[in-house]
């Protein structure tokens, strides 16, 4: 029944996802608006249908329907009710249903924005726009359908399952990232569908601009969230210590962050000045070939990937969809490119639009670095025959000097004038940050650290940070002198009073956080190895570490091994830490939890690699990284920077719309917002 | 003027091109010259202090197992060698397991821990594994009666390839074709001269990074 259902649902919606894609296009040609109420009609439909495949493919796995057969591809009746609601997206079938399902809400998102943005039928982009999203969705609607339905019928129908892959359910983590990281990347989808609607309709107003950038900040913001929860969950659950690897799966996230990191920048040079209208396009069409791309890479088995979904038939239908998106927007962009001429011209080399300039270089550069090692072994096989892998040497090599003018651009750029900027005005506003960045190296120096690069990193990061404090310091000041506002109110009017402005300094000042976290945990970590017995103690630099006893547990989907340990330093107890080995039905080797002791310091890592039958001995690994935490600290403040950026001021804002349905969540009230806010 | 615009679309197709042949091939096979040729001969010394050559066990079946005491998966695979040793040791099969990277106590102890009375023995320098081109541990090769290197696993063993390979090579006659000498017979329907990693193939050093 369930399996009836779900797949009839999915078959409905693909069809009026087709026609709705087909009315949208006629009505925008014609200019008809009963094509466009339609096509608006159809979107809704296809977010509901979604949504009811969605909800039964829940309930088919909450009540162990194996019938279904995903559900007896990821089910079992021992795995705990949370990690069976999640185990939806634990495979390939369930996670192109999330897709589908994020795709069509945000598909929903859009008719709600454009009913009521204006009289539909004065403005063509808007129709093209929603037809080039519900193209997007036939495709993902045409997967679950057909060559990834999750919905076949089981015959005969299996007592038990095996439960979802035993990595999955080993921190609940799972439930957090890949919502977030699919909330990122299928949202990609609705810039890419506006900007196709500018071209197809021929004109870029400054006004569209704004909407795109309001409707690639969101995605964006959750795309950030997402590859850090990722790689936090790397971090806190495979227990190698480290949260990022340039696997290809890792990559196909962060490239399309990249170009549309750079979008976020050079659109303001564009609403700004009229200058880089094709290039702006491209970075759009660029991020959401990127995420395409990406998920043929790692779905189809072209790539060994360390994300392993298994592979299936859907290569040969990604590929076709990619060559169209390709091709066609490409086609377009030649087409229209005539229509996107620049108006503005570069004044002077010493100017925010140059800082803008580099910054979309070298994000241009890094995302090229990026996909030329992820496809490297690719193209060396197809070229030379040979295998090949790309490992981490390269991405570090290539990304740490594109890395440190990025950072010394995050405090430049927003202390650079538009148009023109002169010598003595950056000589005052250099002054105090250039001796914080030598104060900031010549302490380290004296302290012991001796890496030159992580020194260079640390000082360019306090650079800009002086930088970008100045930004906020200054107009406080002057509004102080003027007003006579204490002095955290002057500050609060200051930065409430241009969010999108301020909300991006902050934004920065979190990237500067990451890079300080991601350059200490790279360049000073420290590991080691023992065979302790039990009652004894190893020396792990200031760390005394003692294994105290090793008991087992059992639960309903697992058995665990867990090790306690004493941690104290100089005599002193920190802390009681208890790494365990887990072992799951489906999987063959033990599962480790490492345990942590976070600080904004250090973390101390401590991974029970193996134990002795009887529990009198341990081999515990222990792993220092300085300033991890750093690495988490910096997201939080990026997600707070994007929201307020995104939040209007309560003087501006417009009597809020009722909840969207689907995004409940708080999440969604800052998409519901951007839309609020894009309308006025 | 106009065709320049026209080849930023037409540079999409060498791309697609090249996706369209990547999906033709699998990802998961690594090259290895080995299978097909004799297997790099060895003599070492096993942890009981005898002395093991390769040449010595010519006409068995072997096994070929490269280990380690700190490899997690070396662990759970050891089960499956206990169940070939126990199935297929009577009837010829000759598993000799090739310490990696280890300390001769360790490798003791673990074996002392685990069981299994076939011979280890310790790859000091680790000369045989760079002559069978090791990856990392566990690693597994397949040799037949001819003393040919017929299969070589990437990763834990698992019992379907343990089945799949030992009955025919102590048959002698894989395919019914006689020994086989050539790596399309290897290889079971890869491109000849692949070997395929199993998915739970661990990084090197020994870290569990299981994905």
């Amino acid at each position: 029944m369930n399996a009836l259902v779900g797949h009839l649902a999915t078959l409905l919606a693909l069809l009026l996802a087709g026609v709705g894609a087909a009315a949208a296009f006629v009505g925008g040609r014609r200019g008809d608006a009963r094509y466009i109420t339609g096509a608006q009609r159809a979107g809704i439909a296809v977010f509901v249908l979604v949504a009811l495949a969605f909800l039964i493919m829940e309930r088919a796995l909450i009540t162990h329907d194996f019938s279904v057969s995903y559900v007896a591809q990821v089910g079992s009746r021992e795995t705990p009710l949370f990690y069976t609601v999640i185990s939806l997206w634990s495979a390939l079938e369930g996670s192109i249903l999330l897709w589908a399902l994020v795709l069509s809400i945000y598909t929903a998102l859009l008719v709600r924005w454009s009913r009521r943005r204006a009289d539909p039928t004065g403005d063509a982009q808007l129709p093209y726009a929603l037809g080039t999203l519900l193209c997007v969705n036939v495709f993902f609607l045409l997967l679950i359908s057909w060559p990834a339905n999750p919905f076949r019928l089981m015959s005969p129908v299996p007592a038990d399952g095996p439960g979802p892959n035993a990595l999955l359910q080993n921190s609940p983590f799972m439930g957090v990232h890949p919502p977030l990281l699919y909330t990122g990347y299928v949202g990609m989808s609705v810039p890419f569908a506006l900007a196709t609607g500018a071209l197809l309709a021929g004109r870029l107003n400054p006004d569209w601009t704004k909407v795109i950038r309001r409707w690639t900040l969101v995605p964006w913001t959750f795309l950030s969230l997402g590859i850090l929860a990722g790689a936090w969950w790397s971090y806190e659950v495979l227990g190698w210590g480290g949260y990022w690897a340039w696997d290809p799966v890792e990559n196909a996230s962060f490239m399309p962050w990249l170009t549309a990191t750079a979008f976020l920048h050079s659109v303001m040079v564009q609403e700004r000045r009229g200058m880089l209208k094709t290039w702006t396009i491209t970075l759009i069409v660029a991020t959401f070939l990127l995420t395409v791309l990406g998920t043929f890479l790692t779905r189809s088995g072209v790539l060994a990937s360390v994300h392993a979904f298994t592979q299936s038939a859907i290569g040969p239908f990604f590929l076709t969809f990619l060559g169209l998106v390709l091709l066609g927007s490409l086609a377009l962009l030649a087409w229209r490119s005539e229509a996107l001429r620049s108006e503005g011209r570069f004044d002077a080399a010493l100017s925010r639009e140059t800082a803008f300039m580099l910054n979309n270089l070298l994000f241009a550069a890094f995302a090229f670095v990026v996909l030329l090692g992820t496809m490297f072994p690719l193209i060396a096989e197809a070229i030379r025959g040979v295998r090949v892998s790309v490992g981490g040497p390269y991405f570090s090599e290539m990304s740490v000097p594109i890395a440190l003018l990025l950072i010394f651009l995050a405090g430049v750029g927003p202390a650079l004038p538009w148009r023109k900027g002169s010598l003595e005005l950056l000589r005052g506003k250099f002054r105090w940050p250039t001796m914080a960045a030598l104060g900031t190296a010549v302490i380290l120096a004296a302290a012991g650290v001796r890496a030159p690069l992580a020194l260079l990193a640390f000082a360019l990061a306090a650079f800009s940070f002086g930088l970008l404090a100045a930004e906020f310091i200054g107009p406080t000041r002057v509004r102080r002198r003027t007003t006579g506002e204490a002095g955290p109110l002057a500050l609060w009017r200051v930065v409430a009073g241009n969010r999108r402005r301020y909300g991006g300094y902050i934004v920065h000042a979190g990237i500067l956080v990451v890079a300080v976290g991601v350059t200490g945990s790279a360049t000073f970590r420290r590991e080691q190895e023992w065979n302790v017995g039990r009652g004894a103690a190893v020396q792990f630099g200031r760390y005394q570490i003692q294994f105290d006893s090793v008991w087992a547990v059992s639960e309903s989907n697992r058995d665990g091994v867990i090790a306690a340990t004493t941690v104290s330093a100089g005599g002193r107890l920190l802390t009681r830490l208890s790494p365990r080995l887990n072992y799951y039905p489906t999987s063959m080797e033990p599962i480790g939890t490492p345990a942590v002791r976070e600080s904004l310091r250090e973390d101390l890592y401590l991974v029970l690699l193996a134990y002795a039958a009887d529990g009198s001995h341990a081999t515990i690994k222990a792993i220092a990284s300085p300033l991890v935490g750093w690495i988490w600290l910096g997201g939080g403040i990026v997600a707070l920077g994007a929201v307020f950026s995104l939040w209007r001021g309560a003087a501006a804002r417009q009597p809020r719309p009722a909840p969207v349905p689907g995004a409940g969540e708080r999440p969604g009230a800052g998409r519901s917002r951007a839309v609020t806010e894009a309308r006025a | 003027m106009k065709w320049q615009r026209w080849a930023i679309p037409v540079s999409g197709v060498p791309v697609l091109a090249l996706l369209a042949w990547g999906l033709t091939r699998d990802a998961r096979t690594v090259p290895s010259p080995l299978p097909g040729k004799p297997a790099p001969g060895f003599a070492l010394q096993t942890l009981a202090g005898d002395s093991l050559r390769l040449r010595d066990l010519q006409g068995q079946v072997v096994l070929v197992n490269f280990w380690a005491s700190w490899c997690l998966a070396c662990r759970a695979e050891h089960r499956v060698l206990l169940d070939a040793a126990r199935r297929y040791q009577h009837q010829g099969l000759r598993i000799v397991g090739v310490v990696y990277n280890d300390s001769r106590d360790n490798a003791r102890a673990w074996i002392a821990e685990r069981g299994g009375d076939w011979p280890n023995v310790l790859d000091v320098g680790s000369h045989t594994a760079i002559q069978y081109g090791l990856f990392g541990v566990p690693e597994t090769f397949f040799i037949g009666r001819d003393g040919r290197l017929v299969y070589k696993q990437i990763g834990p063993l698992d019992d379907g390839v343990v089945e799949q390979w030992v009955p025919r090579l102590l048959a002698g006659t894989p395919d019914g074709m006689g020994a086989p000498t050539t790596a399309e017979h290897v290889t079971e329907g890869r491109s000849p001269g692949h070997v395929r990693i199993s998915p739970d193939f661990p990084t090197a050093g020994g870290t569990v990074r299981r994905q």
